[in-house]
Parts: C-alpha cells; sequence; structure tokens
C-alpha cells in the first residue's frame, strides 16, 4: 500500500531523511517511533504528497508522489497534531465543507455518518471553537475519514490530550483502523502505540534503524526492542 | 577549496581600467555641456548605473522564472546576485540624480517617472531582503524570494506607466527632464563618453555578479562543512 | 462500528468551480459569523477617513482633488488588514495543510481565497462609499463608472495580496511583512485607480481616463495569471 524506497530529504543542506526504505501491505498499523528530530514528522508529510522528496521514489495506494498527488489525496486521510478545523464553524460545517472539497455524493447523509463514527452527534451543531482538545481531535479523524480513505497517516495525535480524552480517542482510532484501512501513526507514547499498531518500525538519524512485527515482539517488550534499535 | 579563477582576476583588472578611462572621458574628455555646465558630467555616470541597475533588475527576474523550473539552487545565487549588485547601482543612480537635479533644475528630488520608478525598485528590493531574512529554510527562501522577484518585474513596468500620467502635477520639472535627456543634443565626444560609460558599467557590473555568485556557493560550503563537522 | 455503515461513493475529485466556491462558501459563513474581520476592515476605513478629514483640512476646494487618493488609501489598508486575517485563519490551526491535502487543484485553493477576501473588500467599500458620499455630499463616487473601477482595483490589488498574505504568513514577521511586501508591487494598480476615479469625480472626459483605465486593466490581467501560475510555488513545499 506504501512503498518508499531510498528516500533522501533535505531542506536546504541539512539532510533530515538519509535513505528511508519503508513499506506496508494492505490492512497494516504500523507505528512509526523515534527521538524528537529524527524526521518522522518530515516523513509523514512526504507521505501525505505535503513535502516533496529530495530523491528517492514514494508510491501511495498505487500512485507515485509527487507526480500523481492528486490521485494519492483522494485516497489518503490525515491526522496530525494540529486539528485542521475551522473554529467559527460548527462540527457539521467543518465536515460539510471537506465533503465537497473531496466530491462525495450525498455530503449531508454522510456528514451525519461520519458524526456518529466520532461519537459527536449530539454536539454537530455546536462551533468547533467550543470543542475541548479531545472532541477536535475525534472531529479531525471524522474530517480525515470523510471520503473513506485507503490509508491514514496519524502525526502524533495524542497530543495535548488528558487521559479520557487519549481513550476515547483509541477508541476512535481503532474502529476507524479495523475497516481494513492500511495506518501509519508517529507517536513517542510506546504504550499506546504496543496497544494499536500491527507492525512498530524505528526511524532513527534519518533511517529505518529497526522494524518488528507485534508477533516477533512476544518475548521481549517494545521498550527493550524502543532502546536497542537507538543504540544501535 | 577552488582558487580564484583567472578569468575573474583579468575581469577585475579590466573593471578597474575602464573604470578609470571611463572617469577620464566623463571628467576630462568630453566637453562641458553649454547649458547645464560641469555638473552634466555626473550624467554619464548616471546613465551607467542606471542601466545596470536596470539590467540586473531583468536577471533577477529571469534567474527566478529558471529557479521556480529548475528548483536548482545556483540561479537562486544568481538571483541573489543580481538583485543585491542592482540594489547598490540604483542607489548611486538616485544620488546621482539628485545631485544633478539640484543644480539643474534647484530641487533635490522631482516626481520624474525614471526617479520614481527607480526609489520604488529600490523599495521592492528592500522589501525582497526582508522576505528573505524572515525565513530560514533556504529552499523556501529561494522560492519566495523568485516568486517576489517575478511580480516585481511587471510591477515597475507598470509603474513607469502610470507615473508618466501623474506629470501634469508637475508639468514643469517632469517636461524638463523629458527635455534634458531628449534634446541634450550630445556633440561626438559626449557620445563617446556616454556609450563607454555603458559598456564600463557593464563590464564592473558582470564583475561584481560574478564575485557574488561565487561568494554565495562559497557561503555554501562553508555551511555544509560545519554540518559535517557538528553531525 | 462495522464498514458498512458507509454509504457507498464515488471518489472522483471536484470540479475547479466546485472546490473554488466550497472554500468561498466556507469562508463566507465563518466570516459572517464572527464578523471579526469585517468589522475590523470597517471601523478602520471609517477611522482613516475621520482622521484624513482633519489631517489634510478637506474644506470643499481640496475634497474634490484628494477624494480619489483618501478613499484607496483607506481601502489599501483596510485591504492589508483582511488579507492578514484571511491567511492567518488558514495558517494557525493547519487548515492550510488541509486544503493542500483535498484532491483539488492549487489554484483553485488560489481562487477561493482571493474571491472571499475580494467579497469582503467589496462590502467594506459599499459601506465606505456611500457614507464618504453622504459626509461630503460627493455623489459622483456613486456612480457606476466609479463602482466599475472601484471592482477593478480591488481585483488587481486583493490578487497580488492574496498572493504575497499567503507568503508572508509563512514567515518568521508574519502581519508586519504584508504591506511591505504589497505595497511597491500594489503602487501601478493604486496609482491607476486614483487617477482614474479622481478623472470620474472631476468629471472628465472619457480619452482622459482612458490609459490609466488600461493601465489597471492590463495590472489585473498580469497579475492574475502570475498569481495563477505560480500560486503553488508558494503553498507546497
Amino acid at each position: 500500500m506504501i512503498e518508499v524506497k531510498k528516500l533522501v530529504k533535505r531542506f536546504g543542506l541539512k539532510t533530515i531523511l538519509r535513505g528511508v526504505n519503508f513499506t506496508v501491505q494492505p490492512g497494516e498499523f504500523v507505528a512509526l517511533l523515534g527521538p524528537n528530530g529524527a524526521g518522522k514528522t518530515t516523513f509523514l508529510r512526504i507521505l501525505a504528497s505535503l513535502s516533496r522528496p529530495s530523491l528517492g521514489e514514494v508510491r501511495v495506494a498505487g500512485y507515485a508522489l509527487p507526480g500523481q498527488a492528486a490521485q494519492v489525496r483522494a485516497r489518503l486521510g490525515v491526522v496530525s497534531h494540529m486539528p485542521l478545523l475551522y473554529p467559527d464553524l460548527t462540527a457539521e460545517e467543518n465536515l460539510f465543507f471537506y465533503a465537497r472539497m473531496y466530491n462525495i455524493s450525498n455530503p449531508a447523509l454522510h456528514v451525519l455518518e461520519v458524526l456518529n463514527l466520532v461519537g459527536l452527534a449530539h454536539r454537530r451543531k455546536d462551533l468547533v471553537r467550543t470543542f475541548s482538545r479531545g472532541m477536535q481531535q475525534r472531529l479531525a479523524i471524522g474530517r480525515a475519514v470523510i471520503h473513506d480513505p485507503d490509508v491514514i497517516l496519524f502525526d502524533e495525535p495524542y497530543t495535548g490530550l488528558d487521559q479520557d480524552a487519549s481513550e476515547m480517542l483509541d477508541e476512535v482510532l481503532r474502529s476507524v483502523a479495523s475497516q481494513g484501512r492500511t495506518v501509519v501513526m508517529t507517536s513517542h507514547d510506546l504504550v499506546r502505540a504496543e496497544d494499536l499498531a500491527t507492525r512498530f518500525d524505528i526511524l532513527s538519524r534519518g533511517v529505518i534503524a529497526a522494524s518488528s512485527t507485534k508477533e516477533a515482539l512476544q518475548n521481549t517488550n517494545l521498550l527493550a526492542f524502543y532502546k536497542q534499535a537507538l543504540a544501535d | 577549496m577552488q582558487s580564484k579563477p583567472i578569468a575573474l582576476t583579468v575581469l577585475d583588472i579590466v573593471s578597474v581600467i575602464v573604470l578609470g578611462i571611463s572617469t577620464y572621458l566623463a571628467l576630462v574628455f568630453a566637453p562641458t555641456e553649454a547649458v547645464m555646465g560641469d555638473v552634466q558630467r555626473v550624467f554619464y555616470f548616471h546613465i551607467g548605473t542606471a542601466w545596470t541597475g536596470l539590467l540586473g533588475f531583468i536577471i533577477a527576474s529571469i534567474a527566478g522564472i529558471a529557479y521556480l523550473v529548475s528548483k536548482d539552487m545556483k540561479w537562486d545565487r544568481f538571483g541573489v546576485a543580481a538583485v543585491e549588485v542592482s540594489t547598490v547601482f540604483f542607489f548611486l543612480t538616485i544620488v546621482l540624480g539628485s545631485i544633478w537635479a539640484r543644480p539643474a533644475w534647484n530641487t533635490w528630488w522631482t516626481w520624474d517617472p525614471r526617479l520614481t520608478t527607480a526609489a520604488i525598485t529600490e523599495l521592492i528590493y528592500v522589501a525582497y531582503f526582508m522576505l528573505r531574512q524572515g525565513l530560514d529554510d533556504p529552499e523556501k527562501r529561494a522560492r519566495f524570494g523568485a516568486v517576489y522577484t517575478l511580480l516585481g518585474g511587471p510591477s515597475a513596468i507598470l509603474t513607469f506607466l502610470v507615473i508618466r500620467l501623474f506629470r501634469s502635477i508637475h508639468p514643469v520639472l517632469t517636461n524638463a527632464a523629458e527635455k534634458a535627456q531628449e534634446t541634450m543634443g550630445m556633440t561626438g565626444n559626449m557620445k563617446v563618453a556616454f556609450f563607454f560609460a555603458l559598456f564600463a558599467f557593464t563590464v564592473i557590473f558582470i564583475d561584481l555578479i560574478w564575485h557574488r555568485v561565487r561568494l554565495g556557493s562559497l557561503q555554501e560550503k562553508v555551511e555544509q562543512l560545519k554540518l559535517n563537522a557538528s553531525s | 462500528m462495522n464498514p458498512d455503515i458507509f454509504t457507498p461513493r464515488d471518489t472522483a475529485r471536484p470540479s475547479f468551480p466546485g472546490a473554488v466556491l466550497a472554500i468561498i462558501q466556507k469562508d463566507l459563513t465563518a466570516e459572517f459569523r464572527s464578523r471579526e474581520l469585517f468589522s475590523a476592515m470597517l471601523v478602520f476605513s471609517l477611522l482613516v477617513i475621520i482622521i484624513f478629514n482633519f489631517a489634510l483640512e478637506l474644506d470643499i476646494t481640496v475634497r474634490k482633488s484628494v477624494a480619489a487618493g483618501v478613499l484607496w488609501t483607506t481601502f489599501a489598508f483596510a485591504g492589508t488588514l483582511g488579507l492578514n486575517r484571511s491567511m492567518a485563519v488558514e495558517k494557525d490551526r493547519g487548515c492550510m495543510d488541509g486544503l493542500l491535502l483535498a484532491p483539488v487543484d492549487r489554484s483553485a485553493i488560489f481562487f477561493g481565497k482571493a474571491i472571499s477576501n475580494l467579497v469582503f473588500m467589496l462590502i467594506v467599500e459599499a459601506i465606505v462609499l456611500p457614507v464618504y458620499a453622504l459626509l461630503y455630499n460627493e455623489m459622483r463616487i456613486l456612480q457606476p463608472g466609479f463602482l466599475g473601477v472601484i471592482l477593478l482595483g480591488s481585483i488587481g490589488y486583493i490578487a497580488v495580496g492574496t498572493m504575497l498574505a499567503t507568503m508572508s504568513v509563512q514567515t518568521r514577521m508574519r502581519e508586519i511583512l504584508l504591506p511591505i511586501l504589497l505595497f511597491p508591487i500594489a503602487v501601478p494598480v493604486l496609482l491607476a485607480a486614483v487617477k482614474v476615479s479622481g478623472g470620474l469625480i472631476a468629471g472628465a472626459e472619457w480619452p482622459e481616463i482612458l490609459t490609466p483605465l488600461n493601465i489597471l486593466i492590463v495590472y489585473d490581467v498580469v497579475f492574475v495569471s502570475i498569481a495563477y501560475m505560480v500560486f503553488d510555488a508558494v503553498v507546497e513545499e
């Protein structure tokens, strides 16, 4: 579903990604872990078609980036640590706007479905301005799945959420991921990642330093694996 | 580190020589203008700097387009060099123009279309440098810089055209300015000084741009070495 | 929750006008609810006109010759307020990324934002002009030709302004930088607009204002085309 070969990204003279190879099979839930500044967000922005690769090959949902960005965008949902929502619009209006941007037929009905999915149907007429951080993040997930994407990218979705909100987000995340979608999530919360993902990749110094599926990890814990990968 | 190319050294020397000759032609060789007197001699350098300033402006726009098409940083270095050199030359043009205007029209400044356009172009350049300064990512800096020079070109042309329409507000001065340049009635020796000044400043301009582009690539190398050393 | 709750739908990309319209409606809905941008622009415009009144001692003779200049200066300043605000809204919560993630043409985003900015500016102008006309008994500024010039001038100003505001919100200086970037580039459109509107107030004949009118139109065409062509260079990384 995602295929990245020898990806290099430079910002001016600084090389952030130094030859990343990364493949994700359909239906996998990959947690992309790594210390701050390892290039997780940069990598995700490239997968999201928001940033161009300097070198290398990137294919998402069968289309090449940046050449076929429009086709990729139509099949891709992104949740970042910013909500990407308009505070002066209601929950419903926000989703309706994005539904139009993705040319979804029968948007009104669909918006309601999505609001039910993220558990915000009762607040649909309220301004996003009045929402708590957790509710905004759930609505942001609703926004990201409004066009039923094949691939979903989460960039630190738990940033700024308290315990309750995080648990509620867990639930929404799980239901969104369980529908055969391919998911890549960056996080530095190892506990949450261990709980949700089926595979763990560790990005360090601009390359994937280690990768392991949940099954292969059965007898060691994720923290040990993470520390081992960074130490190498 | 590569040493200074011989061609550049030669060009440096040629620049100094042509500047010397041009100074001689302007100050000694050319006859004193009958109406305006000696102050008219400023005109040769005034035209020389104005012409190269304009050249730099055009080159910057072309480099901007080339950068946006190719995304090659060398075009950005070229564009910055052209803008920087052009900024200095336009500034000189305005100063020399003022020196000339004072005795000719009894004022330091006239809202003549050429002068005003040069001044507004200077402001576009200042904005260009402020824009670049506000951006940390060199790639974005190059991209935004290119877009801004692209907007600046047509705007400067239209500014010139539109300010000409306002001449009715300053009829005496602007008409005098037009006349001074169109009916100057240059004699043979004046023409020699005039065209040689154009030639001399073009050589100096190329020399300066070359230096600036070279400085830009050396700067980049230093940054690269620093990064390598620190990581 | 199972996948069947989603009704099937096609994932075709929205048409160009469809995307433009969606962005305009989104901006207008948000703005008519909060009225933050709009009220700031309007109050600011009226204050500027009052200040001009006393600063220039607008007696009846002076008034006629400077009316066009006063009006366009006011609109230009109020315009930068609106442009900054409109782009900051997109930048602050990452909404610009949201727009860029949608499978629409980048130029559709430009036209969407530019047209909603234009609408805000025209609404402010539609209120300021009659107020000015009443205050100074200058009914000529309400003639159709004059309103046409207001429209032409605003189009060019907003096209360049939207482009430059998109750039300036991405810099460290943000709001402060917009007027510095915009005014030198907008000199021709503002001066041509002043020239034409001044001519109309003075009751000039057509041939007299034809040249600045042409420059105004050329500016609009040239800068809308440039913005259309290079907008993706200011939003994509």
